[in-house]
């Protein structure tokens, strides 16, 4: 393993993403709040408690979840498809380093960075609403592995690229609804049975009712197979990433 | 001197079909430097980009310092250091951190007081601390310099490097390569400047539609630019070469109606006066006189055209 080399591409990453600080920071704190006053306050004070837990805190695991997605996906595909933009490409392909070696410096980076935002959300929900979180560990699992995952589809998305329009088609046309409809501001228990089933296709559901459960203690499916379902996706992507760097797909003439 | 790359049959056919290399055989030596002349989409860049993994080759072995390039891809690609032909790099960031970055990325430990060295060398210490974006296009080619030396390579690529830049750089740039093998390294760079070849090149290879049609020292070439050739029209077509000119190895054309004689402009007798007395000895009436001489860029056009056909 080339540690000077993840260690390098780590930290370049990281540097990109401090030069922003200001915006990293703020934007995700601005729309989270903007969702709790609409959302958490002038929705949620008319809805009713979601097995029991008040509707305001009910929607921050899915709040986390849609901007740590999001945020995932856009700042892995940007980290490498800028490379592969202005041509600097040719560096990290001529250097020696394996596939595993870049994928864990790029998504490593673009991991961290949705993590933090995803701590920034968690202290700005804690002003608006209380918060008890009955399995914090897990809770850290499963905000790491879901900034994990999503980075390395981020990070497909931006070897497939071959322009901007296209590194925001799959997080638009795609990831969003997905979020949306995976349970992020409803519990899946308040749709008719047929989008019940319909919903259960929908990956993010047991993404989100697992980080939910984590909260709360209660969950639309079982804490088992939410697990199993990230640690598939996760490994799925890998495997993806994997044949793209043994086949030179996007990125080697 | 031994061979430090050293490229077999290579061929490279891209998905598309198209045949950019086609066999190429070269043997680089260490401690040279080595031109790659030829005209745009010669295969010059895509030469170069198989030997460093950025293109994968069709068929073909390459080797560095004795290691295959893919089996042995680590300590291949820790010699190797390129710089590509087009101004690539990240512009937000400042010039010390981007080459800290690319000394990281070949694995080498941090090093600070070899990093500022190789900026001293380029003229860029006073810039270490700017943004790339805020560099002239002639400083930004020399941070893509000191990024492929910053992890110390024994053998750099040099992708087109005084292209687009003005004469002053230009001889900056060739001083900087004549430094750099005189510190042991193996330069091999692509141009399409005939005078950049002279200038610093130890042997030039001519490369063409992905073929090499000749690798040559430097000075002999040279020294076949050096010779000039004189023909003779004659008034009467001769049937042969009279005996008593033999020693001026003349050449009679198809016709008759014409004699060539080559010689070195560089030595100190070039037999003309003498030829043209003994010529009047023989009793050959000459109707006129020419003088031709070759240069690399006639060499290297004909040979070019030769390929083509």
């Amino acid at each position: 393993m080339n540690f000077q080399a993840v260690s390098a591409i780590y930290k370049f990453e990281m540097a990109r993403f401090f030069r922003t600080l200001k915006q990293s920071f703020l934007s995700p704190v601005l729309s989270t709040s903007l969702y709790f006053v609409v959302f958490g306050t002038a929705i949620g004070s008319r809805m009713e408690a979601v097995g029991g837990v008040e509707y305001g805190a009910f929607i921050v695991p899915g709040l986390i979840m849609l901007s740590v997605m999001t945020q995932s996906i856009a700042n892995a595909s940007f980290g490498i498809y800028f490379p592969k933009f202005i041509g600097t490409i040719y560096e990290l392909l001529s250097a020696p380093v394996n596939f595993l070696e870049i994928v864990v410096g790029y998504v490593g980076a673009a991991a961290t960075k949705s993590l933090f935002i995803g701590l920034v959300i968690l202290g700005t929900a804690h002003l608006f609403v209380d918060l008890n979180i009955d399995h914090p560990i897990a809770m850290m699992c499963f905000l790491v592995l879901t900034c994990l995952s999503f980075s390395l589809l981020g990070f497909i998305i931006g070897i497939w690229a071959g322009n901007f329009e296209q590194l925001n088609l799959v997080p638009m046309l795609v990831v969003t609804p997905l979020v949306f409809l995976g349970g992020s501001f409803y519990s899946i228990s308040m749709l008719p049975p047929i989008w019940q089933t319909v919903t259960m296709f929908n990956p993010v559901v047991y993404l989100i009712s697992g980080f939910r459960w984590a909260f709360f203690g209660q969950a639309d499916v079982s804490i088992g197979v939410s697990l199993g379902a990230i640690s598939l996706f996760t490994l799925a992507c890998m495997a993806f990433i994997w044949w793209i760097f043994k086949t030179g797909w996007r990125i080697r003439s | 001197m031994s061979v430090i790359v050293s490229v077999q049959d290579v061929r490279k056919i891209y998905a598309g079909g198209f045949e950019a290399l086609k066999g190429i055989h070269l043997e680089i030596q260490e401690g040279e430097i080595i031109a790659l002349l030829g005209p745009n989409g010669a295969g010059k860049t895509t030469l170069i980009s198989t030997i460093c993994g950025i293109s994968s080759v069709t068929s073909g072995k390459i080797t560095v310092d004795g290691m295959d390039i893919g089996t042995d891809y680590r300590k291949v690609r820790e010699m190797i250091g390129l710089v590509p032909q087009e101004i690539s790099l990240e512009p937000f960031e400042t010039v010390i951190n981007s080459v800290r970055f690319s000394r990281g990325l070949f694995g080498k430990k941090k090093n600070e007081a070899y990093l500022d060295e190789v900026l001293k060398t380029l003229s860029l210490f006073d810039k270490k601390n700017s943004k790339v974006m805020t560099l002239s296009g002639g400083m930004k080619r020399r941070v893509l310099i000191a990024k492929a030396l910053a992890h110390e390579p024994r053998v750099l690529f040099l992708d087109e490097p005084t292209a687009g830049v003005d004469v002053e750089l230009r001889r900056d740039m060739w001083n900087t390569v004549t430094k750099l093998k005189r510190e042991g390294v193996t330069i091999i760079l692509t141009t399409h400047y005939i005078e950049e070849a002279e200038a610093i090149a130890d042997r030039i290879a001519v490369i063409n539609s992905g073929e090499i049609l000749l690798v040559e020292d430097k000075d002999a070439l040279m020294a076949r630019m050096g010779k000039k050739k004189i023909r003779i029209e004659l008034v009467t077509p001769a049937e042969a070469v009279p005996s008593q000119l033999a020693d001026y190895s003349l050449v009679l054309s198809a016709d008759g109606s014409a004699l060539t004689y080559t010689y070195d402009t560089n030595s100190e007798r070039t037999g003309i006066t003498g030829l043209l007395n003994d010529l009047q000895a023989a009793g050959l009436q000459m109707r006129d006189v020419q003088t031709q001489q070759s240069s690399l860029e006639d060499i290297f056009v004909g040979l070019v055209q030769e390929g083509a056909k």
